[in-house]
């Protein structure tokens, strides 16, 4: 197998330049740009929440999964099952609550699923988040294959997130939360830990960290914080349903950080936001003699997934890196 | 359940697990032998169905369509393996998961450009198309029955291959130890070419029989995919033995779970897996 | 006489219908140096991972510091103070000498990893788990190399590194696998001088093919062939025993 290797976690002074950057423009945005700009840039923010919990899981960890949809849809599900139909929901009950559930699901998954090592770690990731996509698909009880609806957006103490404003700035803030606490957790006694069992498991047990509760705590961290982001999908969008949960959600998490480069959290949120902006860029294409390009973006996305694999498997961060100087 | 319903209820087991295995024993031997892990297995019974209707549509028999489509996909399996495939073998199952998803996306595409986004029926052909009469109400399909058959007699094949001739032993030696194989002689790089073929021709064949059963339509690849990973990790990454015993158990619990526990039937099967790796985190019989 | 650190009685191992390990016992004592050697293929090293907790044994009893610890899994054995170190070097290649040294000196009072106290402080903020690692780094002569990443450094260095990894455990029993495995004569040297001053206050079993080594340092020999130990003694009497001559000493090379 190709070695892994030291995922750039001191951020080169061009990257950090490019987030100041990025934080202030984020800022100042919805006052430049239009209502369906601010949505999209919301939505970014929320995918890059999603992204970077992931990141904790395999950039950091090395946990490969194919199912970390599940905690992220599962949150949704929350807030919906929670809010009124009439009136807004809590945030200071169910956003909690919500991130609860998530981590809790997590917690016993990951039970059953960090005893297991490489390939087989992948594929019941996959199989349990599988499980519980089915769980609510069959279930009329639980919404079904068509899904529940928010009626009315969660708020509290006079912030609403009915109104578009409030919420791109309440996802900002929870955004930069998230980033500032896993960038804490990178240089923490726990965080070099996860980095260790990454690099090799075998020597970190030999040292003495019982690696098990090193990666199932990493698995539930990474679950209630992918529920964050759920929740505040569903509080943007209204509307859950079981393809939250499933593959394409779970396989869409791990481009965002490979596109960006993990293991350093900056790259999964940069990661997050080129993944969307090309996806836009696709899904505009143009016709082009009889064929709809724009039609047919998951062909281009497609190619460009694979694109990254062969040549930047480290991603735009790792592109960085090799201008960079070694050691 | 009566007899005759318990009857049905076990051969549609059957026909599923067998079914399964044809998927499960290309994947896991893909796996345990050039150590890649193939999101994009589905899609090649997804291929496979969608063959099947466009052959049968052309040239009107579905048995034709089978031997062509099989042509096919031997010569794609075989091409893909040269041209991209072999390249990953070691590179990390991350990479591979991300190539071969970026492959599911491409295929699809590929699909909608074809075929279209719409369902597809490919007829049952007629000397199959009749139902053995069980009981005065209950009866089942000929086609089910044949299916059940050339099924069985493909993993009875299998087993042949793998565990009676000299290349069925080569593939044993090269699941449980590539280089060590490679070593002694075998050679190692036209044994990948042959299993990934293989591999592919067994999805694809496996999506040519059910098609005219479950209709043709897009992303069904998907759904399969994951009962494939399912039988893999309950049978034991590398073996074909496993992913038979798995797959039937699965085919049993599924079926039966969708007749007695219809709410709580899709799951059951990841209980299934859950209690597997309790006490056996690498499958049943892994190598 | 004080009481063994280590205490094996009658450990075996089988691998199906090989018997790798055949009924072993030894004891280790501090500021003792007990040498294990034997044929390749003796099973030196399975008894090495018996010891440690990487593998578990088929049979037999193990006690660390008179509690039984049979059964034992290796993290948790490293915990109570046994330290091994392997033949094939073992350690975080893409980090610094330094950020290996530090990852296993906060192993022994590492937080759990669900409190929260271990996800706020910083790693490299903890002045005595620093210390520790600085005196593992000292210890193995690593000072000159500290900043320097482990994939980059000398064979002779990266065993050195092996070793030192060990140490900022501060074990009170070594288990060092072939610690010498693949170096020249000035590397060699150096690391038999480590292992002679690493000999106070620590109990260590050291598995080893370099002889002169062996002979310097060893204060009880054990000899394996396979599977099996045929002696067990002061280096003189090993030395001198016509069964080892025959089974080992006589083809062993230095």
């Amino acid at each position: 197998m190709s070695a892994p290797q030291a995922h750039l976690e001191t951020l080169p002074r061009s990257v950090q330049l490019l987030l100041v950057l990025g934080l202030i423009a984020l800022v100042a945005f919805p006052f430049a740009g239009q209502d369906f700009y601010t949505q999209m840039v919301t939505r970014m923010m929320i995918l890059a929440i999603f992204a970077m919990s992931l990141d904790l899981l395999q950039g950091i960890t090395g946990l490969v999964s194919l199912g970390h949809a599940a905690y992220f849809g599962l949150a949704g599900y929350v807030l919906a099952f929670m809010s009124p139909a009439d009136a807004g929901a809590n945030i200071l009950t169910t956003l909690p609550l919500a991130v609860l559930a998530s981590a809790l699901v997590a917690l016993v998954i990951g039970f059953f699923v960090v005893r297991t090592q490489g390939i087989y770690f992948i594929m019941v990731t996959m199989a349990f988040a599988q499980m519980l996509y089915y769980l609510f698909f069959d279930n009329k009880g639980l919404g079904g294959s068509d899904g529940i609806y928010i009626n009315v957006r969660p708020a509290v103490l006079g912030m609403d997130l009915e109104n578009k404003l409030v919420l791109y700035y309440f996802t900002l803030v929870c955004m930069l939360l998230v980033y500032w606490f896993l960038r804490r957790l990178l240089w923490s006694p726990f965080g070099r830990t996860l980095n260790g069992i990454r690099l090799n498991e075998h020597r970190t047990q030999a040292l003495g960290y019982a690696s098990f509760n090193y990666k199932l705590t990493a698995f539930t961290l990474a679950g209630g914080l992918a529920g964050l982001a759920g929740y505040l999908w569903g509080a943007q969008t209204g509307y859950v349903n079981p393809e939250l949960m499933g593959f394409h959600m779970s396989a869409h998490a791990i481009m965002m950080v490979i596109l960006g480069g993990m293991g350093n959290v900056a790259g999964a949120l940069i990661g997050a936001f080129g993944f969307e902006l090309f996806l836009h860029l696709f899904k505009d294409l143009p016709k082009v003699g009889g064929f709809d390009m724009g039609k047919h973006w998951q062909l281009w996305m497609g190619a460009l997934i694979v694109l990254v694999v062969i040549i930047a498997p480290q991603g735009l961060m790792g592109l960085l890196r090799s201008r960079k100087q070694d050691d | 359940m009566d007899l005759a319903n318990f009857s049905i209820q076990l051969l549609n087991s059957v026909q599923y697990g067998l079914l399964l295995f044809l998927l499960a024993a290309g994947l896991t031997l893909i796996f345990g032998i050039m150590g890649v892990v193939n999101l994009a297995h589905g899609s090649f019974y997804m291929l496979g169905a969608y063959l099947a209707y466009a052959f049968t549509g052309a040239w009107g028999s579905l048995a034709l369509a089978v031997v062509a489509g099989t042509a096919l996909s031997i010569a794609l399996g075989w091409l893909l393996e040269k041209i991209l495939f072999k390249h990953f073998y070691h590179r990390s199952h991350l990479d591979q998961v991300l190539l071969t998803f970026g492959l599911i996306y491409i295929f699809e595409e590929l699909r909608s450009m074809l075929w279209g986004d719409d369902v597809h029926s490919v007829g049952i052909p007629a000397w199959l198309d009749w139902s053995i009469k069980l009981t005065e109400t209950l009866s089942y399909p000929a086609y089910r029955l044949f299916m059940l058959a050339i099924c069985s007699a493909l993993a009875l094949g299998l087993w042949l291959l793998i565990s009676k001739t000299k290349l069925g032993m080569k593939i044993r030696a090269g699941a449980f130890n590539s280089d060590m194989a490679q070593a002694m002689g075998v050679n190692i790089v036209r044994l990948h070419a042959l299993v990934f073929a293989m591999g592919v021709a067994l999805a694809a064949l496996a999506g040519m029989l059910i098609a005219p059963l479950s209709s043709v339509y897009p992303y069904m690849g998907s759904q399969v995919l994951i009962m494939c990973f399912v039988v893999v990790v309950i049978g034991g990454i590398g073996s074909v033995r496993g992913a038979l015993t798995a797959a039937l158990l699965v085919g049993l619990v599924d079926t039966f779970g969708k007749v007695l526990l219809p709410q709580f039937a899709s799951m059951l099967v990841y209980v299934l897996m859950a209690l597997v790796l309790l006490y056996k985190p690498e499958g049943l019989f892994k190598q | 006489m004080t009481d063994a650190l280590l205490m094996a009685q009658g450990l075996s191992k089988r691998f199906g219908g090989l018997l790798a390990v055949n009924d072993v016992s030894l004891s280790l004592f501090k500021d003792q140096v007990h040498a294990v050697i034997g044929p390749n293929g003796a099973g030196k090293t399975t008894l090495t991972h018996l010891l440690s907790g990487d593998l578990a044994a088929s049979s037999g009893e193990l006690w660390l510091n008179g509690e039984s610890v049979t059964g034992w899994p290796h993290h948790r054995l490293s915990l109570q103070g046994l330290g091994r170190s392997y033949q094939k070097t073992n350690v975080f290649l893409p980090l610094t000498v330094w950020d290996n040294l530090m990852l296993a000196a906060q192993a022994r009072d590492a937080h759990a990893p669900f409190n929260p106290l271990s996800w706020f402080t910083r790693a490299d903020r903890n002045p005595e788990v620093s210390a520790r690692a600085e005196r593992a780094m000292t210890l193995a002569g690593l000072a000159a190399v500290r900043d320097k990443s482990a994939a980059i450094l000398s064979h002779g260095i990266q065993r050195q590194l092996e070793i030192a990894m060990v140490l900022a455990t501060e074990p009170m029993v070594l288990l060092l696998d072939e610690p010498l495995a693949g170096m020249g004569a000035a590397e060699a040297e150096t690391m038999v001088q480590l292992l002679q001053a690493l000999k106070k206050d620590h109990a260590m079993l050291l598995v080893e093919h370099d002889m002169d080594a062996v002979f310097a340092l060893a204060d009880v020999l054990t000899v394996m062939v396979n599977g099996t130990v045929i002696a067990t003694g002061p280096p003189q009497a090993i030395r001198e025993d016509a069964q080892v001559q025959a089974a080992y000493l006589g083809e062993a090379t230095a």
